[in-house]
């Protein structure tokens, strides 16, 4: 799972009024490369909630992103890179995703997050 | 055998092995590749060469999503079955996927997704597998999830096999209280097996943009041959148009309508002859109502 779906997901729990972001307890993940394309992270960047994104990139040890990011700093093939290999080359293999309101943890294995609700979740 | 949907669940269904012989033939790797495309063709991205945030819902071993793939676009999976998730990490597919049910609904953010794919899997929602399951409540959880996380104007195609008219125009009720607006296309409505069905639905109200395509094969085109062998034993769906077409007129050689003057002229004739006609009235050849 990339940090790119990590930024999309969030908890879908019945009742849970804030389920974003989920937090990213990571025990085993790699690189992958992937070809930059400009285009792409420029479109995508006003959707990014980027503290969450901050956030994860750190707790896959990827601490090379701007604490704020604003859409000037688009421009800047640096932070293209760093913004690309965050969002789209971290690949978390196993770990879990954790509701910030419940607690409840959704399993990562083999690079699958099972966001599958119990019977009383949903 | 009856359709997969009454056999199992589909996360039983699809196990290691239906997974497996799922993703090996070349026959169904063909025809997913074929609904994936024109799927996408329904989504009527903007052409611009930038790639796109999408969806594939019940992106299974990943069979669909290589078309996402293929057109440069990022995409997120969801399926339920273990077993076909498995096998599109084997596969090494481009997109992320998880294992979730689309009837809990998405869990995604509000507007982060440029469009959606479904590929022969909404219809399962309209099956009760546990008790707890409502069909009803599932379709509105999708589909009001669906809506939630797409963009502003973005569309949701899904090709689904509906068992009948009662399921698809549920799954339609569901979509439209979801707010979405749109229709269905249907490719090749005449021939049983080559005949898909897509819901294609945009996210806002109905405008220029929402307007549908025709289906294929409604201009009296032929598919493909392999796709139509077993047309004549099937039944074939019938198109009733709501205006019966209007009685023609009668056409001579010389492209004249046989009007009145025509009708007396020829009583004449066979009066002429010493033929048994009847009188003339105001009633002769009056242009009588297209039902009679």
């Amino acid at each position: 799972m990339r940090l790119l779906t990590h930024n999309m997901l969030s908890c879908n729990i019945k009742g849970v009024t804030n389920g974003f972001p989920l937090k990213l307890e990571a025990d085993k993940w790699v690189t992958k490369e992937v070809d930059l394309n400009a285009d792409f992270l420029r479109g995508i960047f006003p959707k990014i909630e980027w503290s969450a994104l901050l956030a994860a990139a750190r707790a896959l040890g990827f601490a090379e992103l701007p604490e704020q990011a604003d859409a000037s700093m688009l421009s800047s093939d640096d932070f293209l890179r760093r913004f690309h290999h965050a969002l789209l080359e971290l690949h978390v293999e196993e770990g879990a995703l954790v509701c910030p309101e419940t607690g409840r943890k959704f399993p990562i294995n083999k690079g699958i997050p099972n966001m599958l609700l119990h019977e009383d979740e949903v | 055998m009856p359709r997969p949907e009454l056999q199992a669940p589909p996360e039983i269904f699809y196990n290691d092995s239906e997974a497996r012989k799922y993703t090996t033939s070349s026959r169904i790797i063909e025809i997913q590749a074929r609904i994936s495309e024109r799927a996408l063709e329904l989504l009527n991205l903007p052409n611009d060469g930038v790639p796109k945030l999408l969806l594939d819902i019940g992106c299974g071993s990943g069979l669909s999503g290589e078309t996402l793939s293929e057109n440069g676009h990022h995409w997120i999976g969801y399926d339920i079955s273990q077993s076909m998730l498995d096998i599109a990490v084997e596969r090494e597919v481009e997109g992320d996927v998880l294992l979730g049910d689309m009837g809990q609904g998405l869990g995604l953010r509000p507007g982060v997704v440029d469009g959606a794919i479904s590929i022969s899997a909404v219809q399962w929602l309209c099956y009760a597998d546990k008790s707890s399951h409502e069909p009803r409540m599932r379709l509105k959880a999708f589909f009001g999830s669906l809506y939630r996380c797409l963009a502003r104007g973005a569309r949701a195609v899904l090709q689904l096999y509906a068992e009948n008219m009662n399921q698809s125009e549920m799954i339609m009720t569901y979509a439209m209280r979801a707010g979405f607006s749109g229709g269905v296309v249907v490719d090749w409505p005449h021939s049983s097996k080559a005949r898909k069905e897509y819901l294609v639905l945009t996210c806002g109200p109905a405008s220029l943009q929402t307007a549908l395509p025709k289906g294929k094969g409604e201009d009296g085109e032929m598919c493909s041959d392999e796709d139509d062998s077993d047309d004549d034993e099937n039944q074939t769906v019938g198109v009733y148009e709501r205006n019966r077409p209007r009685k023609k007129l009668k056409v001579n050689k010389k492209g004249k309508s046989k009007g009145k003057q025509w009708v007396l002229k020829k009583k004449e004739q066979m009066r002429r002859k010493g033929n048994d006609v009847p009188p003339d009235s105001k009633y002769t050849a009056r242009k009588r109502k297209a039902y009679f």
